[in-house]
């Protein structure tokens, strides 16, 4: 058993509001910059919808991730063979139109224009050419609109839906949609570093973070095609591929990163999750239906003294196992059973998780476009839920909608027994059938109640010190480190020389 | 200026720069070590310009290495006038095939605004090098025939008197003026090489082929 810590993040999707404020608290920090406009390391995308870049999940027209090959895996669009044939030019990378042309708009002409009978407008311009542009689509162009044909409609995720089932999401549509907030996954099996030709992207042992190293980048450009989540971004500017680095400078002095500390909705848990990097890769190969239950079986319980000291002998720091068995991502993704990897059939292994949205339907449009609010029940059956559990299962468990009902059970469990605690209304034979249908006792539906709804921050963000002292024991002079955090850079960061 | 400068000196000097300037560049500023993809920004035209320049250019560069290493066997190889043949016009098509290529890179830099934003005067310079080197190789491919044997002849041996430090230049003042400018082209083009995006191919991902797919690297050695 070769035991690696990783640092991991669970989304809260019922908690999260869509408001976006991630995604500028990442980009006021890391990426914004001239080539990087474009980039959203963070992004939240409505779903039903197509997200960012457009129809990202579409891999017939991307290729990125692993494609089963016999008992093997291999990358669907880049690897030694395909990704050195197409060095000279690689004919399924994305270009900046699948994304969108960053823009910003001529605000001195609001200033400047001379006096007149109309009102001075600020038309955009792109910030690429510099042209005046007319801005037709952007990173959330989506935003709220899964009603629209353009968006909900081509969502890949409806691939096996049957057209019945999506014409039901789609006469409903115009009250469900949820949100999906998406960064690099820092995946296990990762194909941006399984793809770069330079060897430019790695792994981090202590905490897995993926990371590109800038200096080691030559513009191959293989991981932007290879990376399914297309979360890898080319800098047009400096001819250098990015990704997001989980604020690892701000891990690193032991604050949380930029996206979760600005998260509104409080929706984000960090922690360490401790892994068997042995069986990485034949996880990774494994029959679609098994991937899930695989790959939770590859986190290890770090609160069983036989992992534990298997880790301390792994070379893995007392501090982070100790941290391991506080983790908040542990108890939501393997102690309950709630949290689920985004789409686990790019085989990447991917290591943030979802607590899949319960959308609870309390009503809906009957046939006269009145609302029908009548059920019998408050709290509905899953089955009567808008969403229909087959896009959830491709969302988040490779089509087993068993997988993806359990944990929705498990939520209106949960929802049920604080019913009954708080107002008390419920009968007693309701409250046991949700409960044991579930299999949650009332003592673990209170904890996850604790740890979702009235939950401090310190419980969300539990990681242990990053030990840079550690790491600065490599610099042959620990004064170059001193007072700094962060990539360093004392050069201009300039396109060619 | 004279010969001796242009055909004695300036190989050494452009030499120099390149292996001075390249190595002094890749240490002290690898972060503007790339090959400075464009395709992001525009992929259509890229397409026609990249790949008929790259095979040619490959081939023609294996071509010349060939007939710079085993000049005999090239002499040998071309006896028979039907390989002769088979050679010249293989190399003559990969030489239009360059030509192709760099035309439309030129044009595609020119006309697509959004490449005009990412480009330097040293693309420029690059692309421009790259034209009058491959033309004037047409040329003189086409009209100074049948290079493949009197290259093996004169140009290998002046070559080879650059690579023993006696730079013997001779032969080398007799040849028409394109001949000649091909060659101050070419080592022109060596000289430029580290203040470009050329650099690239400095840099090729050999080693990938051998490497694990997944790389994990520790803070702590060992």
């Amino acid at each position: 058993m070769n035991i690696r810590s990783q640092i991991s993040m669970v989304f809260h999707l019922d908690k999260c509001i869509g408001c976006h404020t991630c995604s500028i608290a990442c980009k006021n920090i890391w990426t914004d910059r001239k080539g990087a406009e474009y980039m959203w390391w963070n992004n939240v995308e409505t779903k039903p919808g197509t997200g960012y870049p457009y129809k990202w999940e579409d891999q017939n027209e991307y290729k990125g991730g692993w494609e089963k090959n016999h008992q093997d895996i291999a990358l669907r669009g880049a690897g030694k063979f395909k990704g050195l044939k197409n060095i000279f030019f690689n004919p399924y990378l994305p270009t900046i139109d699948d994304y969108y042309e960053p823009w910003t708009y001529k605000y001195k002409d609001l200033f400047d224009a001379p006096e007149g009978n109309d009102q001075p407008t600020a038309r955009p311009v792109s910030l690429i050419t510099g042209e005046n542009m007319e801005v037709k689509y952007g990173p959330n162009w989506d935003d709220d609109l899964s009603g629209t044909p353009e968006y909900a409609r081509n969502d890949v995720n409806f691939k096996d839906l049957s057209p019945a089932d999506q014409e039901t999401l789609f006469q409903l549509e115009k009250m469900t949609l949820f949100y999906l907030p998406r960064i690099c996954n820092h995946c296990l099996n990762p194909c941006c570093v399984a793809s770069c030709p330079s060897g430019a992207i790695y792994k981090r042992g202590e905490d897995g973070i993926v990371l590109i190293n800038q200096e080691k980048c030559r513009a191959w450009r293989m991981c932007v095609t290879a990376c399914p989540y297309k979360k890898s971004f080319y800098n047009w500017n400096t001819g250098k591929s990015e990704k997001c680095v989980l604020c690892y400078p701000r891990l690193e002095s032991g604050q949380a990163p930029a996206c979760m500390h600005s998260c509104v909705g409080r929706i984000r848990y960090l922690g360490v999750l401790l892994y068997d990097a042995d069986r990485i890769h034949e996880v990774a190969s494994c029959d679609e239906s098994s991937l899930v239950q695989r790959q939770l079986e590859l986190i290890l319980d770090p609160n069983d003294p036989v992992i534990a000291k298997a880790a301390l002998e792994c070379g893995i720091h007392d501090s982070v196992i100790k941290s391991a068995q506080k983790s908040p991502i542990y108890k939501f993704v393997k102690d309950w059973g709630l949290a689920l990897p985004l789409h686990p059939e790019f085989r990447t292994i991917p290591m943030l998780f979802y607590v899949p949205p319960l959308l609870p339907a309390m009503a809906k449009i009957g046939e006269e476009g009145m609302y029908e609010s009548t059920t019998k029940e408050l709290f509905q059956t899953i089955e009567q839920a808008r969403m229909p559990l087959k896009y959830l299962a491709n969302l988040f468990t490779c089509g087993d909608t068993e997988k993806v009902k359990n944990v929705l059970l498990k939520l209106m469990a949960v929802r049920i027994h604080r019913r009954s605690v708080t107002v008390g209304d419920i009968k007693a034979d309701v409250l046991h059938q949700a409960l044991s249908e579930s299999g949650v006792t009332s003592d673990i539906a209170e904890s996850i109640y604790k740890l979702t709804s009235i939950v401090t921050f310190d419980d969300r963000f539990v990681i242990p010190p990053m030990h840079r002292e550690e790491a600065m024991e490599l610099l042959e002079e620990t004064d170059i480190a001193k007072g700094n955090a962060g990539f360093g850079f004392k050069i201009k960061p300039a396109r060619g020389l | 200026m004279s010969d001796t400068f242009l055909f004695a000196i300036f190989p050494y000097l452009a030499i120099a720069i390149f292996l001075v300037g390249s190595i002094y560049r890749y240490n002290s500023n690898p972060y503007k070590f790339s090959s400075l993809s464009a395709e992001f920004l525009e992929g259509r035209q890229l397409y026609w310009g990249t790949m008929p320049f790259h095979i040619g250019i490959s081939f023609l560069f294996l071509g010349h290495l060939i007939a710079f290493l085993f000049p005999n066997t090239l002499i040998a190889w071309n006896s028979q006038p039907v390989r002769l043949i088979i050679l010249e016009l293989s190399a003559f098509v990969f030489g239009l095939s360059c030509l192709i290529g760099v035309f439309m890179l030129f044009k595609r830099r020119l006309m697509t605004k959004r490449i005009r934003v990412v480009s330097n005067y040293m693309d420029y310079i690059v692309l421009g090098l790259l034209l009058i080197q491959i033309i004037s190789g047409l040329w003189v491919a086409f009209f100074d025939r049948w290079g493949s044997s009197w290259f093996a002849a004169v140009l290998t041996p002046y070559l080879r008197s650059l690579f023993v430090f006696k730079p013997t230049i001779d032969a080398v003042q007799t040849l028409p003026l394109s001949i000649k400018l091909h060659i101050i082209s070419a080592i022109s083009i060596i000289a430029i090489i580290p203040f470009t995006r050329l650099v690239h191919f400095l840099v090729p991902p050999i080693n990938y082929i051998w490497r694990d797919y997944q790389q994990v690297i520790w803070n702590k050695k060992g």
